[in-house]
């Protein structure tokens, strides 16, 4: 991954949403609230548009985007989201992600701070902030790193 | 818990950062001044410490994988799991799942609500209506199926009343701290909340 270098783009990820997504990823998730699986619940009661994405499931989807690109070596070390609008069945969900800076720290391990968005219909719905941490060489593998050699 | 969709801001229309940390507040006579004793006596205060009532499973994971397709080898080869994660181990993201109950469960108390601190600030400062406005998830030691998870909640900082344009409230910083049965710190999640009243139309 010594390629890597901020302004590098993640190939995008499209995905079209239905109420199967949405209600597989809530179970999966052990989310039982009912406007993830619902509909009449989600619109009579909730007032949104259908049943939608729960947030956990999505921080899944998040992380699935970025270990497709960093490969199985690469280890999460932060993200952070904000949550701006919900995904429903019928959309079309696509994730973007661009690389704003590549790190050493003191540890010798390398960090790759990323920026990634799901939008729908060019409107962004989740912002991901990742701190993923990737190999420096084919031997370096930061997932033996533990304790104070680990500083997420 | 967070799928509340809002136009919340985390800055109030003055620009000035609304979660402020809660040692400003002990020196006094400063901005939050306004906050009272009782609540700045919970900040950094263990509260609702608990155990996941089952050990973390395969099940689940690989549940959660087909769920958003993730083919990382790591959780479907255990030769790969073997070679670089030293055994199977759950994806990071997952690190809430364990905490979440079963729909039902034979003769159970019923559980504290996810993040009771920030359904215990909305009761205190009586409003209404809360959103969360960011979600910050750090990773620690990899989870590994059979443990057994604890977690704890921490109230890390709230701010003065601030308004935005959802209405007038404060907003809170809580932790949810999550160790394995070895006491080892295997993740920190951070939420910032806004309660708040609506404005008057």
């Amino acid at each position: 991954m010594s390629e890597i270098a901020a302004g590098t783009t993640l190939p995008p990820l499209a995905y079209d949403v239905t109420a199967t997504t949405v209600v597989l990823g809530a179970l999966a998730s052990r989310d039982w609230r009912p406007m993830h699986h619902d509909q009449d619940f989600a619109v009579n009661r909730n007032g949104t548009r259908d049943i939608f994405l729960n947030t956990p499931n999505m921080a899944a989807w998040f992380e699935r985007y970025l270990t497709d690109w960093s490969g199985p070596k690469g280890r999460l070390g932060r993200m952070r989201f904000r949550m701006k609008g919900s995904i429903f069945p019928g959309d079309t969900m696509v994730f973007n992600g661009t690389v704003a800076s590549v790190d050493d720290d003191d540890t010798g391990c390398r960090w790759v701070s990323l920026d990634v968005t799901v939008s729908v219909d060019d409107a962004v719905k989740t912002e991901c902030s990742a701190r993923l941490a990737v190999p420096t060489t084919p031997d370096d593998n930061p997932w033996a790193r533990r304790g104070e050699r680990w500083l997420p | 818990m967070s799928e509340h969709r809002s136009g919340a801001e985390e800055r109030s229309s003055d620009g000035q950062r609304t979660a402020v940390h809660s040692g400003a507040a002990a020196e006094g006579g400063g901005p939050l001044g306004t906050v009272p004793d009782d609540v700045i006596a919970l900040i950094d205060v263990v509260q609702y410490e608990e155990t996941a009532g089952f050990p973390v499973e395969r099940g689940y994971i690989w549940t959660t994988c087909s769920s958003v397709e993730n083919g990382n080898p790591l959780f479907w080869d255990d030769a790969v799991a073997a070679d670089i994660t030293d055994g199977p181990i759950a994806p990071p993201t997952m690190l809430s799942v364990w905490f979440r109950p079963h729909n039902w469960a034979p003769g159970r108390a019923e559980p504290h609500l996810p993040l009771q601190v920030h359904f215990d600030l909305k009761d205190r400062f009586e409003l209404p209506e809360a959103v969360m406005t960011d979600n910050t998830i750090v990773f620690y030691e990899p989870v590994r199926p059979g443990d057994v998870i604890t977690t704890c909640q921490k109230l890390k900082s709230v701010s003065e009343p601030k308004t935005t344009k959802l209405g007038t409230g404060r907003f809170w910083v809580i932790d949810v701290e999550y160790r394995n049965q070895r006491g080892e710190l295997v993740g920190v999640e951070s939420y910032t909340g806004f309660g708040y009243r609506r404005s008057e139309a």
